[in-house]
This record gives C-alpha cells, sequence and structure tokens, in this order.
C-alpha cells in the first residue's frame, strides 16, 4: 500500500516539474514582458529599467534556474498589480475556490450517486426516465446561460438572494447550485450506466440467493463495484472546478483563482498567472493522488 | 399433501425477447426429498437452470414470466408467498451454489465478510456469525481458516472459491442446497474433491441436493435420481441406473451413446521422422517456472494429447509453439529448422504450416465479419495459396468439408450455434492448408453430442489430410478417443508420455493414476466401482 501510494507520488511529482518548465519557458514565448507589460508609450530607458529590475537581461537559462530556486522556497516574486507577494494573492483566492469546489462536489457525489442507484435498480421505469430526462438536460446546458437565468429569476424578479459578491451563506447559494448542475447531469449518467452492470453481476445473484434485502443489494454489494468508473469522472469534474469556474466565478463576482486567473492575465501580471497555475496543478495532481487511493481502498484486487 | 420436501408442479416460464416469446421451460413437473439428491440433465438452452432460477426467485421479471404452475416447499406455494416472507426463504431454507464461484463473490468485500452477511441477514448476531464463519470454513477444508476469513475470493483457487460459495450456502442449514454446474469449470481432482464435500455435508445435515449438469459423470456420481430435460421439456425421469441402462426417450439415448470414452483407442502408426521435435522447452515468469524442460515429437498425421490441471503449463506450451509467447531456451524443429530463431519472413510462411482453434469460437471469430470473410481472410494475408477468382469456390468446398453449407457464407457468427461456430473456426484453420494444428480446449466448451461431432470431424481431417494435432485438453474421455499419444503434464514437467492405451490402460506414474482415477464415468454401476475403490484407497 505505501510502495503503491509512493510510486504513485513520483510520477506525479515528474509531471509537476515538466509543468515548471513548460510554463516558465511558454510565458516568455508570448514575448518581452516589459514590452507587454508597461504601457505602449513608455520610453526605452523606462523598458531597460524594467528588465534590469526583473532580472530580464540575463540568459533565460539563468532566469529559468532563479525561477526554478525561488518557486521551491515558495517564493512566486512580487505581484505586479497588487504589491503584494504573488502566492499570498493566488492562496487567498484557491481558498474560495476550494470551498466551492469543495461543497459542490460533496453535493453532487451525494446526489448523484443516490439518484443514479435508484434509477438503476428500476432500469426503464418511471424514475429511471425521469431521472434520465433531468440528467441529460443537466449534462447539456451551458453554465453560462444556467448563471445568468438564476440571477434574473431568484435575485432580479424574486430578490431572494444577492446577485453577486460574497459577505454571507447566501451568496454561495447562486454559484454552488449552479456549478452543480452539469457535474451531477454527467456523474448520473455514468452512476446508473455503472450500477446496471453491477446489479446484473452473478455475485448480486448470489446475494439474492443469500436472501439479501433490496437495500443493502444495490448500496452495499452493487455500489462499491460500480464506484470506479464513476470516481474516475468525479474527479475529472472536481478538477475542472478546482481550475477555477472561470465563467461562473466571473459571473458571480466570486473571488475565485478561475477569476483572479482572468484578471491576472488581462493585466498581464504573469508572476501571478504563473503562481496560479502551478499552485492549481498541486492541487489537482493530490487529488489524483487521493483518487488512486480511493480506487485501492475501494478494489482490493488492485491493491495487489 | 406435504410429502415430499419440494415440489415442482406444472411449472412454465416464458421470457420476452425482441424476438417474441420464448417458452423456456414447458410444464414440468419434479419432486424431491429430504436427504435426497436429484440431478437435472440437459444441454445448452434446455430449460435446465430456468426451474432453479425461479425456485429461488432469480428469474428477472420482466422479461421472464412464470406463465403457469406452483412450487411447492413442504406443501406450501413459493410462488404465491407474500414478498418479505418469500425473501426469508432464500439463504435460509434454500440455498444455491453457482458455475463460476469468482464472478459469484464479491471481489470488494472478504470472503469472511460474505459468509457472515449470510447468516446476520436472517438475524444471528454478530459474534455468533463470527464463530460460525469459522468454524464454516474450516469444516470445508479451507486452509488456514482463521487467516483466509481476511482474504478476498481473488486469493482463492477455483476449487478453494468453490469451497467458500458452499460454506456461505450452508450456514444456515437449509433444507435444500441447489447446485448449479458446480464443479464444471474446475480440474477433474478438485472435481471429485468438491462433490465429495457435498456428499459428506448432505451426510452430515440430511439437507437435499438438487444438481444442474450437463456432464453424465457427474450424475453417476452423485445423483439418486435423474430428470432429463431437452428444449425446456421434461424427457424422462428415473432414477440413475434406470435411465442410463434401459433409456425411454430418443434424446436420452442420443446423450448417452454421445458421451465420450467408449470408442476403440487409436493404435499409432510406426513413428517415421517428426513433423515436430522440442527439446528441452523451459519458461519463466518471474519467479515462477513455467515450463521445466519439455521434450517431445510430433509423426505428421498424429495427434499428441497434452493433459494436465490448471497451471501445468499446456497453454503456455501452445502459446510458445505458435512463437505467441517466447521461450526462456529450448528448441522447436519444425521440419529440421528450429522455429524459435526463425526470422519474422520465415515465421510468415510457417504460419500457413501451423494453425490454431480456441476454446471459445464466440470470441475467437470477428463478429462483424461474414463466414466468407472469415475464412478468406487467410488468403487476403497469403495471397499467393490461391488466386481470388477461386476464392467462393473454395470457401464452399471448406464449408462443406466441416459439415456446414454453401449458403452459411454470407451470415455472421452470431447467427449460428456454439458447435457450428466451431466448425467455422476449423475451416478457417483449414484454408492455409495446414500440417499442423494446435487446438486449445477446442471442444471444452460444446455440448457432449456437439463435442462427439466435432471430434469426427477432426479425426477425419486427419486421416484424410494427414493433419497433426497437438489437442490440449483436461477431459479424459475426449482424449481417450482422438488422441495417438498422450503427454501428462503437472507443474511445468512432463510426468509420462506415451501412446494413448499405455496411458489409459498401464499408466506408470501415480499422478497419471489420480487423474483418471479422478474422472467420472457416465454408467452408474462401473462409477460405483470407482467410488468403492477409492474409498477404500482412503481407508
Amino acid at each position: 500500500m505505501l510502495k503503491f501510494v509512493r510510486t504513485r507520488a513520483v510520477a506525479s511529482l515528474i509531471s509537476l516539474v515538466g509543468l515548471l518548465v513548460m510554463v516558465f519557458f511558454l510565458s516568455r514565448l508570448t514575448g518581452d514582458p516589459a514590452a507587454l507589460f508597461l504601457p505602449v508609450e513608455a520610453s526605452a530607458e523606462m523598458k531597460e529599467q524594467f528588465r534590469e529590475l526583473h532580472g530580464l537581461n540575463d540568459p533565460l537559462l539563468v532566469q529559468f534556474t532563479r525561477y526554478v530556486g525561488d518557486v521551491v522556497t515558495g517564493d512566486f516574486g512580487e505581484s505586479l498589480r497588487k504589491a503584494r507577494p504573488a502566492l499570498d494573492v493566488v492562496l487567498e483566492a484557491f481558498t474560495w475556490t476550494l470551498w466551492l469546489a469543495v461543497i459542490t462536489m460533496t453535493l453532487v457525489a451525494g446526489a448523484a450517486i443516490v439518484v443514479g442507484s435508484l434509477a438503476a435498480f428500476r432500469a426503464g421505469g418511471f424514475f429511471d426516465r425521469l431521472a434520465s430526462v433531468i440528467s441529460l438536460i443537466g449534462a447539456s446546458v451551458p453554465d453560462f446561460w444556467i448563471a445568468i437565468v438564476a440571477i434574473v429569476v431568484f435575485s432580479v424578479n424574486l430578490a431572494w438572494l444577492p446577485t453577486s459578491g460574497t459577505g454571507s451563506l447566501l451568496h454561495w447559494i447562486l454559484p454552488i447550485a449552479v456549478l452543480f448542475i452539469r457535474p451531477f447531469g454527467i456523474i448520473v449518467q455514468v452512476v446508473r450506466g455503472s450500477m446496471i452492470g453491477a446489479l446484473s453481476s452473478a455475485y448480486v445473484k448470489t446475494a439474492r440467493a443469500k436472501g439479501v434485502k433490496s437495500g443493502p443489494i444495490i448500496f452495499v454489494h452493487a455500489l462499491r463495484n460500480a464506484m470506479l468508473p464513476v470516481i474516475t469522472v468525479l474527479g475529472d469534474q472536481a478538477a475542472s472546478l478546482l481550475n477555477g469556474a472561470v465563467i461562473v466565478e466571473t459571473i458571480f463576482g466570486f473571488p475565485g483563482v478561475g477569476k483572479l486567473m482572468i484578471d491576472s492575465i488581462l493585466q498581464r501580471d504573469f508572476n501571478v498567472v504563473l503562481a496560479a497555475i502551478l499552485v492549481t496543478a498541486l492541487a489537482i495532481f493530490l487529488m489524483n493522488l487521493l483518487i488512486d487511493l480511493a480506487y485501492a481502498l475501494l478494489d482490493p484486487r488492485i491493491r495487489h | 399433501m406435504a410429502d415430499h420436501l419440494l415440489e415442482v408442479r406444472n411449472l412454465s416460464v416464458e421470457f420476452h425477447t425482441a424476438v417474441g416469446v420464448v417458452k423456456a421451460v414447458r410444464n414440468i413437473s419434479y419432486h424431491l426429498d429430504r436427504g435426497e439428491t436429484l440431478a437435472i440433465l440437459g444441454e445448452s438452452g434446455s430449460g435446465k437452470s430456468v426451474s432453479s432460477s425461479a425456485i429461488m426467485n432469480l428469474i428477472d421479471m420482466p422479461p421472464g414470466r412464470i406463465s403457469s404452475g406452483e412450487i411447492l416447499l413442504d406443501g406450501v406455494d413459493l410462488l404465491t408467498m407474500p414478498a418479505h416472507e418469500r425473501r426469508q426463504v432464500n439463504g435460509r431454507r434454500v440455498a444455491m451454489i453457482f458455475q463460476d464461484p469468482l464472478s459469484h463473490l464479491n471481489p470488494v468485500y472478504t470472503v469472511g465478510w460474505q459468509i457472515r452477511e449470510a447468516l446476520t441477514t436472517h438475524g444471528t448476531a454478530a459474534a455468533k456469525a463470527a464463530s460460525e464463519a469459522l468454524r464454516l470454513l474450516t469444516r470445508v477444508g479451507i486452509p488456514e481458516p482463521e487467516r483466509s476469513l481476511g482474504k478476498y475470493p481473488h486469493e482463492f483457487s477455483g476449487g478453494q472459491r468453490q469451497r467458500v460459495m458452499i460454506a456461505m450456502a450452508l450456514a444456515l442449514r437449509p433444507d435444500l442446497l441447489i447446485a448449479d454446474e458446480p464443479t464444471t469449470a474446475l480440474d477433474v481432482t478438485v472435481q471429485a474433491e468438491v462433490l465429495a464435500l457435498l456428499e459428506e455435508l448432505q451426510q452430515e445435515t440430511g439437507m437435499a441436493i438438487l444438481i444442474i449438469t450437463h456432464d453424465l459423470g457427474v450424475v453417476a456420481e452423485v445423483a439418486d435420481r435423474v430428470v432429463v430435460m431437452e428444449k425446456g421439456v421434461l424427457v424422462e425421469t428415473g432414477t440413475v441406473r434406470e435411465v442410463y441402462k434401459n433409456p425411454q426417450h430418443p434424446y436420452t439415448k442420443k446423450l448417452i451413446a454421445a458421451a465420450p470414452g467408449k470408442g476403440d483407442m487409436h493404435a499409432p502408426a510406426a513413428r517415421v521422422e517428426p513433423v515436430l521435435s522440442v527439446h528441452d522447452v523451459r519458461k519463466r515468469y518471474g519467479s515462477f517456472e513455467a515450463l521445466k524442460g519439455i521434450s517431445f515429437d510430433l509423426m505428421p498425421g498424429e495427434t499428441m494429447a497434452v493433459v494436465g490441471e490448471s497451471g501445468s503449463g499446456k497453454s503456455t506450451l501452445a502459446r510458445i509453439l505458435l512463437r505467441l509467447d517466447e521461450p526462456d531456451s529450448g528448441k522447436a524443429l519444425w521440419k529440421g529448422r528450429d522455429l524459435f530463431t526463425m526470422s519474422p519472413a520465415e515465421l510468415y510462411k510457417l504460419r500457413r504450416d501451423l494453425q490454431m482453434v480456441f476454446q471459445d469460437p464466440t470470441q475467437s471469430l470477428n463478429p462483424r465479419m461474414t463466414v466468407y470473410q472469415l475464412i478468406s481472410e487467410a488468403w487476403v494475408i497469403h495471397p499467393d495459396i490461391l488466386p481470388k477468382a477461386r476464392w467462393r469456390e473454395r470457401v464452399a468446398e471448406l464449408l462443406m468439408q466441416v459439415g456446414l453449407g454453401p449458403e452459411h457464407m454470407g451470415r455472421y457468427p452470431h447467427q449460428f450455434s456454439g458447435g457450428q461456430r466451431q466448425r467455422i473456426a476449423i475451416a478457417r484453420a483449414l484454408a492455409l492448408e495446414p500440417q499442423l494444428i494446435i487446438c486449445d480446449e477446442a471442444v471444452s466448451a460444446l455440448d457432449v453430442s456437439v463435442q462427439a461431432q466435432v471430434i469426427a470431424l477432426l479425426d477425419k481431417l486427419r486421416k484424410e489430410m494427414s493433419i497433426a494435432f497437438i489437442f490440449i485438453a483436461h477431459d479424459l474421455p475426449v482424449v481417450r478417443d482422438f488422441a495417438d499419444h498422450v503427454m501428462v503434464m503437472q507443474k511445468g514437467n512432463v510426468v509420462e508420455l506415451g501412446t494413448v492405451r499405455d496411458v489409459f490402460e498401464t499408466p506408470r506414474q501415480d499422478y497419471t493414476r489420480a487423474l483418471l482415477a479422478a474422472g467420472l464415468d457416465p454408467d452408474p454401476d462401473v462409477q460405483a466401482e470407482h467410488r468403492a475403490a477409492r474409498l477404500q484407497r482412503a481407508s
């Protein structure tokens, strides 16, 4: 088990280093930061001064070594716009996003597993058809549209909920509800398909021959076997939320990492962009490690 | 009224499918008493498992429907019982074990958990269930029972898994145990052990056993009475001896006649120049030695049967001879040239001479190709064999040769029965006019009557075209009917190699004798002698 975790962690680390290299050189490929950062009318001296200040005149490899050295010690440089360490800015935004993702995915997982399992138990029945229609709509409707409609209905017309920003628990409801819909739609379908397979398996037949009740058959015998594909998709969906639900965060003015990234790109705040990419990447690698661990916990055959 | 433990009366079950209503079981009746063993004998599609599924309430409805009949357990009809009472019957009064214990045990829970669940489901306290689980696992002969409780199904061998299933089924001492092909997937020696265990447990508990099987040998070994089924209809019933010695229905007669192991044995011709000569082939996977030095010669037109239990290395040998896997050392001279050192170009030529027929024709035939495409594909790969203008004619010839017709050319594999599919696979192998065909369990998945036909076909081809066969099988009676020479393998070694008569009539090695003794004879009298001999040896 420990060995399993170790090999996974090493593999993740290698990918992370690769990402670091790629992010650094790609950002340099977009052009001279001095030209991008300073106003168009800036003089050549100002640009030269800027380069000198940020060490941009050194050879690229020297810059890269320095960058890696800084990153390893947790120094991502200053945010050029906010005059605070870039990492602080990113971590603050990431905390918001992390909470949003954790709450949303917990609700999605719970609801989708129950709805998908019950739909599979009576496949073709009324509840199954209802669940299929709802999940298909949920998986297909674009979230920016739902977000806007939700604001119009619940904030503007009914005036039940705030339109945007943070401050109270009420502010969380609309972003979570909007982000919930798509992954819920997708995962209900995956749970249903996987559970239909598990419920028609031979070991479920054995359980029925033992006289086990329907409840334990669905939620003890079949569900654990059906969870592997579900966890994979849950992980994918959670990753896309961790990346920052860019559109939804922007619409609701939610101060998460997605909104921060868009703002920083528009403002050419490269230190923040690089820090944001690396922090979310690290978070996604950690989450994938958790998913691998969940696999091993669920299925003893993977452990060996 | 309630004089029988189980009484099935006029039971009919139908399935509503896309192609219409299939009447799986039509108006069948049988009964079973305490302490008695009843066998339901039939081939695939006979409906032999359907009535037991109805007893266990395991038929999915829809698409299934019980259209008439009663299933009385101690005089009470299970089919009209309220659902919660009905569920109390399963596991407590009637229990079931299945053919493939690996897929029938839940892979993600320990066997201890699964046995305990059988008990706690019906109200046993957790502590009592834990001690009972240990007692049961010990009783069915699982080594290190205490530690085994914490193991998962994939950590056991096939025979041990079936023992675990038995422990689980018998946890609450049911009155009736239904065993659906319980030993079909097991090696002969393991089969004998599992059947013996079932009988011992029956004597201890006085339960009745309903055993569903296609194997006359199993019937002769364990059953008191037998019910023969064909296409959903009960065609004959009686004591095992009556039915075997004096069958009334033509189907029963056919089934008994088709049982392998009764014909004349081959007398191999004098040995000349071997077509294949294998020297000291070795193969290891990590620390596991799969082959520990295998040597034999094969003459043209001769059949070499390779027998052995699972793990003996017989399939590894086949894979290596086909170069699907590389040996660690050794030589295999094909007409004097070592096929292990052949270049890809030489191998391409060799493929023409060396063909393979696999166990499961459903998987080895591409479902999206017609029979014509499947057979003529060989000539697409080896275009020099036959000009394209003659392909249709030759496919028709090959189909006739294997007992099919030219009209089958445009059809797809799923439109054929299992036996017909295996004939297509054989026709495909013949398309390249090979000199050696390796058959890996090529007839094991087929019904007895079909098996006999396929064996007869292979034997005809061997004589007419002087094709040599390497015939890998675990079924000894089939080997006895078809082989010239027999090679017995155990744990990667050749333990005995000789003519079929020598191996079957005067086996020199203990392992061969044990293997032969474990085989079941369809004749109940012969089987009774075997059994007496075995018990004598044991005591």
